[in-house]
């Protein structure tokens, strides 16, 4: 055990125990039908929260998803409404308009040498404008290929069902953990976070690997709007506004290092099902209010933080101090 | 060259970016610049961005000190919600108007204490460190308000709001004092020259003898107290406390209000007046769309737009390759001159 992966053990030990706690008062929470639930109405927060992992690993931050997501709805919602494209060729044009804009995004902030967090908060207004430009109001969506999407699923023994969409975020989190930890981009991202300039001086694109890091969080963005169209069979403008914020939440909370260079895939679908697990709490208990949600969010990630503020000074103290005996 | 001549040459782009802004609006709505007083207050759109704007100019006053330490506060938004219903839950259980000030004044400067401790004390970045209180911040005051709008009617309250005061709106006079007051404090002592060198290198600045850690936790308390400032105003102005809508977003504004105004986001120098006028452009921009009837789904693309067009003109890329470009038409000229002699 050591501490990078600490807190990653740390956040499944707390979402066990909060899991344990759960069953205890609730035994139905165990059964496959609220997993699957669980998994299906978390499906578009894991998906951009996979791409928030990566442009945070690599010392970023991108606050346009919540804002594309938004974008993805209406864009699809309207495409269906007005011509007579399927679905799945309005699809291939969303990803690659959403694709093209992060990496706008990130040649912005490399080319330029901005903060990401102003680029991408320009990013977030222009995504938001954009889906506002498209449509005001909420657009139903009735093609009949999403009545069959949102029919798929896989009964899982105890008559739960694994969803299309959570099956989704299940893969998304798949790929996202192959990316980061077994191919060379992984690495680059890595290396990023660990300081862009020792990562230039490593050999390590850095022109390339940031563009590419932001490409891939508007990419999952547009699958994660995509998720989101399916999940509510409508695009709105006004919706999934702050998901940035809960899926930054999500990460920190899975034990990713906002510094960048420190982290893991797997902690922030951790991450995104404690978030998932409080809210089905509250939906269980009843008589707590939705406002303990963001309560109990806000002190969760001051733990977290706290925990890994601890564990880089203890890292640090033991590291200094054979030094200073010799 | 004089202070005077300084200052102006520093808040220059700003003003010229203001002055276009209304000469817009004024062509595409003429009568804008039309003030008239009416029940002992002014009237008119100028007035008007003036008054609407003041919850961001308050919010951008404590963020461009914050900024200037290099850090940001992600948080005044929620830390507005929390002192607004506050203070609406103070005034409903009856207590006085200058208890019910003095206890929401004194939540945001709990705020700022709290996000202060997390940056400077436990070293967290101030991303992250304000962004706890951003999430759990609107929970606190839906607590407060126990999810519903708390609506009051205390007549002294409301002044603050929607009053008037020698025919000058209440917010206004309240931003424009804050903004002087804190301006007046931190130019007229060393103060100012301190929270710069944090910002640019706060182990430096801490060796050169300057107590960042006290300095970093007032700077964020200052931030608090304007948001508490700007709270109790967005409160006041619709009588009532809705912890879901008060403040929402307002955090971005007020960023863009100090990035606008020339404060760069890696820390140094800053100015307290360009940032107050880069809030008054947001204003203006978001009036002028209202007033031309331009449909408000473009509001945000131009906000989009002119962060864009700010982002190119700091950034640090741009200005080396503009430095590196002159530089290479003179020594190329230089390099010449020796082979014709």
């Amino acid at each position: 055990m050591n501490a990078r992966t600490l807190p990653l053990l740390a956040t499944l030990a707390i979402f066990l125990v909060a899991y344990a706690v759960c069953y205890a008062q609730f035994p139905a929470m165990l059964s496959t039908r609220v997993i699957g639930n669980l998994l299906t109405d978390n499906a578009f927060l894991g998906i951009v929260a996979v791409g928030m992992t990566f442009v945070i690993l690599s010392g970023g931050i991108d606050l346009s998803v919540g804002s594309v997501i938004a974008f993805s709805g209406v864009f699809i919602a309207v495409l269906l409404r007005d011509t007579g494209l399927h679905p799945l060729i309005v699809f291939a044009v969303l990803l690659v308009v959403t694709t093209a804009f992060g990496a706008a995004m990130g040649a912005i902030i490399h080319g330029l040498e901005m903060p990401p967090f102003i680029v991408t908060l320009a990013g977030m207004f222009l995504a938001r404008g954009m889906a506002y430009v498209f449509s005001i109001d909420s657009v139903p969506i009735t093609h009949e290929f999403y009545d069959t999407l949102q029919d798929l699923y896989w009964l899982m023994p105890g008559k739960g069902r694994l969803t299309l969409i959570g099956g989704t975020m299940l893969v998304v989190f798949l790929a996202g953990i192959v990316v980061a930890h077994w191919t060379r981009f992984g690495t680059n991202v890595y290396a990023l976070g660990g300081g862009a300039q020792t990562a230039h001086l490593m050999g390590v694109p850095v022109g390339r690997t940031t563009i590419a890091i932001y490409a891939l969080s508007g990419f999952l963005a547009g699958l994660s709007g995509i998720v989101f169209s399916i999940y509510t069979s409508a695009g709105y403008s006004l919706a999934t506004v702050g998901v940035e914020l809960d899926a930054i939440a999500a990460v920190v909370i899975g034990g990713t290092l906002l510094t960048g260079g420190s982290g893991f895939v797997a902690g922030t679908l951790i991450g995104v099902l404690i978030m998932g697990l409080i809210q089905t709490y509250i939906i269980f208990d009843g008589t707590l209010s939705s406002w303990w949600t963001k309560i109990l969010i806000g002190v969760l990630l001051f733990a977290f933080i706290a925990l890994q503020k601890g564990l880089v000074w203890l890292t640090s103290r033991e590291r200094r101090s054979p030094a200073g005996a010799r | 060259m004089s202070a005077a001549g300084h200052l102006l040459r520093r808040i220059a782009p700003q003003l010229v970016t203001l002055a276009a802004t209304l000469l817009l609006i004024a062509i595409v709505f003429p009568g804008f610049f039309e003030i008239s007083i009416a029940n002992g207050r002014l009237y008119g759109s100028p007035i008007d961005i003036l008054n609407r704007g003041a919850p961001v100019a308050l919010l951008a006053i404590g963020m461009t000190l914050v900024i200037a330490t290099k850090g940001i506060d992600l948080s005044v938004g929620a830390v507005m919600a929390i002192c607004g219903a506050v203070a609406a839950a103070a005034i409903t259980s009856g207590m006085g108007l200058v208890a019910t000030l003095a206890l929401a004044l004194g939540a945001g400067l709990a705020c700022g204490l709290w996000n202060g401790l997390l940056v400077s004390v436990l070293g967290i970045q101030p991303i992250v460190a304000t962004l706890i209180l951003m999430v759990a911040g609107r929970g606190i005051a839906q607590l407060i308000t126990e999810g519903a709008i708390l609506t009051f009617s205390n007549e002294g309250l409301i002044f603050i709001g929607s009053g008037a005061f020698f025919s000058v709106p209440m917010p206004v006079l309240i931003w424009v004092l804050a903004g002087a007051l804190v301006a007046l404090v931190v130019r007229r002592s060393a103060l100012g020259m301190l929270i710069e060198a944090i910002g640019i290198n706060r182990r430096a600045s801490t060796l050169a003898g300057i107590n960042a850690r006290v300095l970093l936790i007032a700077v964020y308390m200052a931030s608090g107290l304007c948001a508490a400032l700007a709270g109790i105003i967005a409160a006041a102005d619709i009588r009532g406390a809705d912890a879901n809508n008060a403040g929402l977003w307002l955090e971005l504004d007020a960023i863009l209000a100090v990035v606008i105004g020339g404060t760069s986001l890696l820390g140094g120098r800053f100015s307290i007046l360009a940032s107050l006028i880069g809030a008054m452009i947001i204003q203006a921009v978001n009036t002028g769309i209202l007033l031309s009837g331009f449909p408000p789904e473009y509001n945000l693309i131009i906000k989009a737009a002119i962060i864009l067009v700010i982002l190119v003109m700091q950034s640090p890329a741009v200005r080396t390759t503009l430095i590196f470009l002159r530089r290479d038409k003179t020594s190329s000229q230089s390099e010449t001159e020796p082979v014709v002699q």
